[in-house]
């Protein structure tokens, strides 16, 4: 057990580090604007108001409810602080709505919308470069240029295609929204048919860009593995094509596991934009609400939820790998 | 080197790539050339004005005219003035007629006008019809008689006593040669919301994306070459010390950080080419981790090791031992990051955190404006799908380019 001790050790410190980083990062840096953010909302709240005394006084109260009147380090500590009572400030936009209210309401939309569509995209273009790989002739000089046609499109052009074809043209989806603008979320009948129906374009948008991709990295993964040693001496040894298609499909993949886990935040970036053409309810529609609404603590806290999902998530893809890859066992053998 | 060049041009993906790429750069070349101006010029008022060629009605009164007898000039007009609903109301007149409409497709005037012709009779009373709704259908039988005969026009024109003077009378037969009239403007995809043209617009948005592309991709590889350079080649605590950053930066999604610094910027101070730089310096990282791979298989080569011997100075073995052996590879690399800046800056402007507004168009900014005045709904498609054709295919080209150069330099590959 002590390789994989050592692994999963070293792979908690790294997540542990890189989130204390992200937390500094999203602290610091809308802190560093040129431009005081509180002046700007004290700007923006008081308008009309003539008396100077009066949008000073409005300027202090926000100074005092965002802490900007204290020293940076301090401000650093209260903000960690909040952050472990899950408590990420007030939304300017939409005040007084607290951020972590606005925030919970939006996240459920983007895991259910981007986790599937990115395994399942990253599924079907695994499948695809492999039978690339290992057919190759007329299948390959087509699946090639297609995919890599396909990962050029970019997603939020995907996502604009596929609405304007099948919502604006062929009416048979919902142009914009989560479900259907007159009905409250609950958990009838009506209500998830309509949750699915505008779940569909989104889904399609992301997969059919996730594809491509995917495809062309395999592909060139299971040449590899095909020209391989290990694959001419078993088809010397007269093993079965199929149980070799096998071990150089799962050889393969080990590589592929760890691409993603190191795209999955560009996947995620792009789905994200996706999400704005879709006017879907997740946190790619708050940030982009947040941005044109100067919400800066909305912003803060939208891409510290988005880097803390990455982060999750190629720590579990870490783990994952150690427990597949023969190499680690291996390692487990030696110590 | 001309031997390797050869080889490249001989991959049939590079010259494809290649071929589009010259070409959009040929296109942004020579086309502000031809039509030189302001790409941000609104020329029109109005918004979303589909392409086509637009004559003035102005100019084509006063121009001397030519009799052409035209045999379906009648019913070509009464085809383009005869709207949707009146022609689904003349469908129900004949229908509550019981005239038989088997196979009869309204948007066909002449089987329509046939029909109607044949048939229409306005003293017959169909069932469950109101007297305003048989008043309309004979005034529409009446404007439906005068529109494909076609009457003379009068044109007046106020003189300077401010009488009303008139100064031509149109007939149907009457016709201006295009190449006469003083003023007609091609708009081949239109204007945009605020009335912009938009190839001229989208040609400079892309030689500024093109450029946006090139920087971050240039500062991107170089950073990335020259750390992962420094920390493949002297290993130890320099390469400690950089591998932490790196993979720190790795695993922080850039997407997020470019978003971050984008917006602490602000406004004011993002123009196109601190995006470019802001990009760049967001997006080094997997250069850096995949040179320093490469660079640590290269170090204790014999050719190294005899420079290192002979007393070179650290700069002189990495730019004559090693880069030599990883050019082609930091050239892939490169287009990547080129490919790769273009796209985040369209993510960004979509965000509405692209370069400020009022100087340059880019792709992205372009986008976040149909966006915005919702393009994709109203069915303005020339606002927007060319701009994603015009990614996509900046990107399929560098994409190709580098998969043609994979293949070249990985023989397994082909």
């Amino acid at each position: 057990m002590k390789g994989y001790r050592k692994y999963f050790g070293k792979k908690i410190v790294w997540f542990l580090i890189t989130l204390v980083v992200a937390v500094i990062l999203n602290f610091l840096l809308p802190r560093l604007m040129p431009n005081d953010p509180v002046a700007a909302i004290t700007g923006k709240m008081a308008q009309g108001v003539t008396d100077a005394s009066a949008s000073q006084r409005i300027y202090e109260k926000y100074q005092e409810e965002f802490g900007t009147n204290k020293p940076l380090v301090e401000q650093f500590f209260i903000f960690v602080k909040n952050l472990f009572h899950g408590d990420l400030g007030t939304s300017f936009s939409q005040y007084p709505r607290k951020v972590s209210e606005i925030i919970a309401s939006s996240i459920a939309w983007t895991i259910a919308l981007q986790f599937p569509a990115i395994i399942v995209g990253w599924l079907i273009g695994n499948i695809l470069g492999a039978l690339a790989a290992y057919i190759k002739k007329g299948f390959d000089k087509v699946l090639l240029p297609l995919s890599l046609f396909m990962s050029s499109i970019p997603a939020f052009g995907m996502a604009v295609i596929l609405l304007v074809l099948f919502g604006v043209r062929l009416k048979i989806a919902p142009t914009a929204g989560g479900y259907n603008y007159d009905m409250i979320p609950n958990l009838s009948w009506p209500f998830v048919k309509s949750v699915i129906a505008h779940y569909q374009l989104p889904f399609w948008s992301i997969v059919l860009v996730s594809i491509g991709g995917q495809a062309v990295g395999m592909r060139s993964m299971s040449i590899y593995e095909l020209n391989a040693d290990y694959v001419k001496y078993a088809r010397f040894l007269g093993i079965k094509d199929r149980t070799i298609v096998r071990y150089v499909f799962r050889n393969a993949m080990l590589p592929q596991i760890t691409g993603l886990a190191m795209s999955i935040g560009t996947m995620v970036g792009g789905a994200l934009v996706a999400e704005r053409v879709f006017s879907y309810p997740g946190l790619g529609s708050t940030l982009f609400t947040a941005i044109s609404g100067g919400d800066y603590p909305l912003i803060s806290a939208a891409t510290l939820i988005i880097t803390l999902m990455v982060l999750t998530i190629s720590f579990v893809l870490d783990i994952v790998y150690g427990f597949i890859d023969p190499r680690v066992k291996a390692a487990q053998f030696d110590s | 080197m001309k031997n390797t060049l050869r080889q490249v041009f001989h991959s049939s993906k590079f010259v494809a790539g290649f071929i589009i790429f010259v070409g959009i750069l040929l296109l942004i070349t020579f086309y502000p050339l031809f039509h030189p101006g302001n790409p941000l010029d609104m020329i029109g008022v109005g918004t979303f004005a589909e392409p086509g060629t637009y004559v003035s009605l102005y100019d084509s009164v006063g121009t001397d005219t030519e009799t052409l007898k035209l045999p379906d000039a009648a019913d070509k007009r009464l085809d383009a003035v005869l709207g949707k609903e009146d022609r689904i109301k003349m469908v129900a007149w004949l229908s509550a007629m019981e005239v038989d409409i088997e196979g009869l497709d309204y948007m066909d005037t002449e089987a329509l006008m046939d029909l109607w012709r044949a048939n229409y009779d306005d003293s017959a009373r169909p069932n469950g019809m109101t007297k305003a709704e048989r008043n309309y259908y004979k005034r529409l039988n009446e404007s439906l008689s005068s529109m494909g005969a076609g009457g003379q026009m009068k044109v007046f024109e106020n003189d300077a006593a401010g009488e009303e003077q008139q100064i031509a009378t149109i007939t149907p037969e009457d016709y201006v040669n295009v190449k006469n009239v003083a003023n007609t403007k091609t708009l081949v995809l239109g204007t945009d919301n605020f009335g912009r043209d938009v190839l001229k617009e989208m040609v400079s948005a892309t030689r500024t994306s093109i450029m946006i592309g090139l920087i971050a991709g240039v500062v991107a590889t170089a950073i990335g070459l020259l750390l992962g350079l420094l920390s493949g080649y002297m290993g130890g605590f320099v390469d400690d010390a950089i591998m932490f950053i790196t993979n720190l930066f790795t695993v922080v999604p850039s997407f997020i950080l470019l978003i971050l610094i984008s917006y602490s910027i602000g406004q004011e101070q993002r123009g196109a080419s601190v995006v470019a730089l802001v990009i760049g310096l967001t997006s080094w990282t997997w250069t850096c981790r995949s040179v320093r791979s490469q660079v640590i298989s290269l170090r204790n080569r014999d050719h190294v090791n005899l420079s290192k011997l002979s007393g070179h100075s650290l700069a002189r073995i990495l730019l004559t031992d090693i880069l030599p052996y990883i050019a082609s590879y930091v050239v892939m690399a490169f287009i990547l990051q080129v490919s790769s800046g273009i796209l985040s800056e369209a993510q960004l402007s979509l965000l509405g955190l692209g370069p400020k507004t009022t100087e340059v168009p880019t792709l992205g900014l372009m986008m976040n404006w149909a966006m915005l005045y919702s393009a994709h709904l109203n069915g303005s498609w020339w606002a927007y799908f060319p701009v994603i054709l015009m990614i996509t295919l900046i990107s399929f080209s560098l994409n190709l380019m580098n998969t043609g150069l994979d293949q070249v330099f990985n023989p397994t590959l082909r």
